[in-house]
């Protein structure tokens, strides 16, 4: 690989190329929610498609994300190809009767008549200091529900790329952006190969121990498991990628080699997604297990504002290396 | 009882509006429920004759309890297997709280040991008894490499070692379940058991000694070619191949298989083959692969690696212990030539085999290269000859010859 095939960009780029390459395929395909025209979205995403594709297709809405994510359910069901932006996903809930009473549903309780490929995309997570209505990971609600795909993109190729595959499949999709991660930079293939949305991927090789994540605390999970190798502890991190349906083949195949599984989930402990994986190795790779599987989740709080209980409550990679150090044995 | 709303658990007739005898047809109303929320007519989904009413008015039932009987129109008596509402399973009129034993005040806390699913798994695989292990893990979790560090790695080309085969009297006559001595106590009473065999057997019987070079040529390079064929775990060791001409001829050559016991031999009831294993630490033993002239290359090679897995980790059963009919010695992976052995009484035959080597061997006129084993015959001269002796040596490098038949 040359440098001239590499192309320096950002989460937030990245996202922006994808929206513009799927609008350019497709002229089905359109963007709305709040502030994504004229504002440019509130995290900067659609800045300057206003200009490119003009108010048809880049479209701002009202202040009701359940008005605009019917209206994209409704879209879609006629045969366009819309992609939602909701700001955040505390706002989703607003819109919770539209994605699980009809996205979700209409599908199925028509027999299969109505395809509705649509694309919601939320920002999620904390880390910014955004306070108690504007930080939460509520990712694991939605992917309880079934009818959804949920993705969480977490890697600049991922959020360059995942779109195509979203918009492609007739169920709806909800992609979740971490709001840490937008301005995460790096080196991405110019043309670079597609990409599934049904497989996690291993970010890491190692052979002691598996730490399932998926997207704001990926990168947290990579660098407590630089620490852990300092010390000669090799860790395997799983990106899931795919938060429903999950792909259980993977963190399977992973905890049959390490034997030992640490979860990395930014969303409240109890009834998490962390717990949802839980159960799962326990109930199909139990006998592989040498030790019990166990979670590094956010505390059980609203988000705290100030900057130092933020970061107290959520997952750090010095918790992951101290939970990890306590399974193998090792002195902390 | 039909259910009259998805809340409903159960209703109480009212009113019956039909008599039996009384002819309905499907759509008739028959009787009137209250479903608590609600006065509710009850329809017939049936023709017919009413047989019996099941269940009188100011009854309450469950959801699903027959309320009547329908006979088919014409017939006199025999109830058409209909109720009124199609009856699914009969529920119990009335929910009997469970009756809960009450709890001692202290339930006495039953000692578990703290295993990881995989260390148990693995204990299992190699035999180890975790009440001997030692846990690291988290709160003193037993974890898999706590096991495998009890039982230390086991191949099957271990198999075999030390010549004078072993205790047994002291050791196994009743295999003590009992708390597990200390190892250094185990050691001490192993030797005891062995000294005390071993001086019996040199004071009491009287050994001749045979020994025969075998070629194992031929053998070896058949050896070679099957294991290619085979996926690594399922490949054949050398000894499995002398185990088995041994288990093949011994049916031949019935006098050397069983015991000596008061003034006279006893044949045994099959070829039961002790093979000797040595243990960790010191000490062997040498327990049975029962009924081993019937099994095949790879029931051998499975036996030897169950028995010395087994073995090492002290889970011998007691059948094994005391049956042997007569015993293999392989010394041969310690790399020494011949074993005179000892015998192991009350048998009256012990069959070694040293090293296969590379050596000179004059055959028709011609000096060569072969492979070439040692066997030797320990044999107790009260029950048997040399001219016995030999004939089983003879037939032992027979069958060697032909690997492909074992």
């Amino acid at each position: 690989m040359s440098v001239a095939d590499t192309i320096t960009i950002t989460y937030r780029e990245a996202l922006r190329e994808a929206i513009r390459e799927a609008m350019l395929a497709d002229e089905r395909v359109f963007l709305m929610g709040e502030d994504v025209g004229a504002y440019g979205g509130s995290f900067g995403v659609s800045k300057g498609l206003l200009a490119e594709f003009g108010p048809e297709r880049i479209r701002d809405t009202p202040l009701s994300e359940s008005a605009f994510v019917g209206a994209g359910i409704g879209s879609a069901m006629g045969g366009m190809r819309p992609i939602v932006e909701v700001m955040t996903v505390n706002f989703c809930l607003l819109a919770l009767d539209q994605i699980m009473n009809n996205a979700a549903t209409i599908t199925h309780m028509s027999g299969g008549q109505f395809a509705i490929p649509l694309v919601i995309r939320m920002t999620t997570g904390a880390g910014r200091q955004v306070a108690a209505q504007h930080s939460h990971s509520l990712e694991g609600w939605l992917a309880h529900i079934p009818g959804l795909k949920v993705l969480a993109p977490a890697t600049l190729a991922d959020a360059r790329r995942m779109l195509t595959p979203a918009l492609a499949d007739p169920n709806p999709v909800l992609i979740f952006e971490h709001g840490s991660l937008y301005n995460m930079e790096g080196e991405l293939r110019a043309g670079g190969a597609a990409v599934d949305i049904e497989h996690a991927a291993i970010r890491r090789d190692g052979g002691d121990v598996t730490l399932v994540t998926y997207g704001g605390t990926l990168p947290t999970t990579l660098t407590a498991a630089d620490e852990l190798a300092g010390s000669g502890i090799d860790a395997e991190v799983i990106d899931l990628r795919v938060l429903r349906p999950l792909d259980d083949a993977t963190v399977m195949a992973s905890v049959a080699r390490t034997h030992r599984a640490v979860i990395i989930d930014e969303g409240w402990r109890s009834g998490s997604l962390a717990a949802e994986i839980s159960a799962r190795i326990m109930e199909q790779a139990f006998y592989e297990l040498d030790a019990p599987v166990a979670r590094v989740c956010s505390a059980e709080v609203p988000m705290p504002y100030p900057a130092h209980l933020e970061r107290a409550a959520l997952p750090q990679p010095d918790a992951v290396v101290a939970e990890v150090r306590r399974m193998v044995g090792a002195d902390v | 009882m039909p259910s009259l709303g998805a809340d409903m658990e159960s209703g109480t007739v009212l009113e019956w509006l039909v008599k039996p005898g009384d002819a309905v047809k499907r759509g008739d109303i028959v009787a009137v429920v209250d479903t608590s929320k609600a006065e509710i007519e009850v329809e017939i989904f049936e023709n017919g004759v009413i047989g019996e009413l099941l269940v009188g008015p100011g009854e309450r039932v469950p959801v699903g309890t027959p309320l009547a009987t329908v006979l088919a129109a014409g017939t006199n008596g025999a109830p058409v297997p209909t109720a009124v509402p199609p009856a699914p399973a009969p529920v119990a009129p009335v929910v009997v709280p469970p009756q809960v034993a009450p709890l001692p005040a202290h339930a006495p806390a039953a000692h578990r040991l703290r295993v990881s699913p995989l260390a148990r798994r693995t204990a299992e695989r190699l035999s180890v008894d975790l009440a001997t292990v030692t846990g690291s893990g988290p709160h003193g979790a037993i974890t898999r490499s706590d096991v495998e560090a009890v039982a230390a790695p086991v191949t099957a080309a271990a198999v075999t070692e030390a010549p004078p085969p072993v205790p047994h009297a002291a050791v196994t006559e009743a295999p003590p379940p009992a708390p597990p001595a200390a190892p250094a106590d185990r050691q001490k009473a192993m030797r005891d058991a062995i000294a005390a065999l071993m001086a019996r057997s040199k004071r009491e019987i009287p050994h001749y000694y045979l020994e025969l070079q075998i070629d194992m040529t031929r053998a070896v390079e058949w050896l070679h070619e099957e294991n290619v064929r085979r996926p690594l775990p399922e490949r054949l060791l050398p000894s499995v191949l002398l185990l088995a001409a041994v288990a093949r001829v011994v049916p031949d050559v019935p006098e050397l298989n069983g015991y000596w016991i008061d003034g006279g031999f006893r044949p045994g009831s099959g070829v039961h083959l002790g093979v000797a294993i040595s243990l960790r630490g010191g000490g062997l033993i040498a327990p049975a692969l029962h009924d081993a002239d019937r099994m095949s290359l790879d029931e051998l090679m499975d036996g030897v690696r169950d028995l010395v897995q087994r073995a090492r980790s002290g889970r011998l059963r007691g059948s094994e212990m005391s049956d042997p009919t007569i015993t293999v010695t392989n010394l041969g992976e310690r790399g020494v030539d011949l074993v005179h052995g000892v015998i192991y009484p009350p048998q009256v035959a012990l069959v070694g085999f040293g090293a296969v080597r590379e050596r000179p061997w004059a055959a028709e006129g011609m000096l060569g290269v072969r492979q070439v084993v040692c066997a030797t015959l320990a044999a107790d001269h009260r029950a048997t000859d040399g001219h016995t002796g030999s004939r089983f040596l003879t037939l032992i490098d027979r069958r060697l010859q032909k690997p492909e038949e074992l």
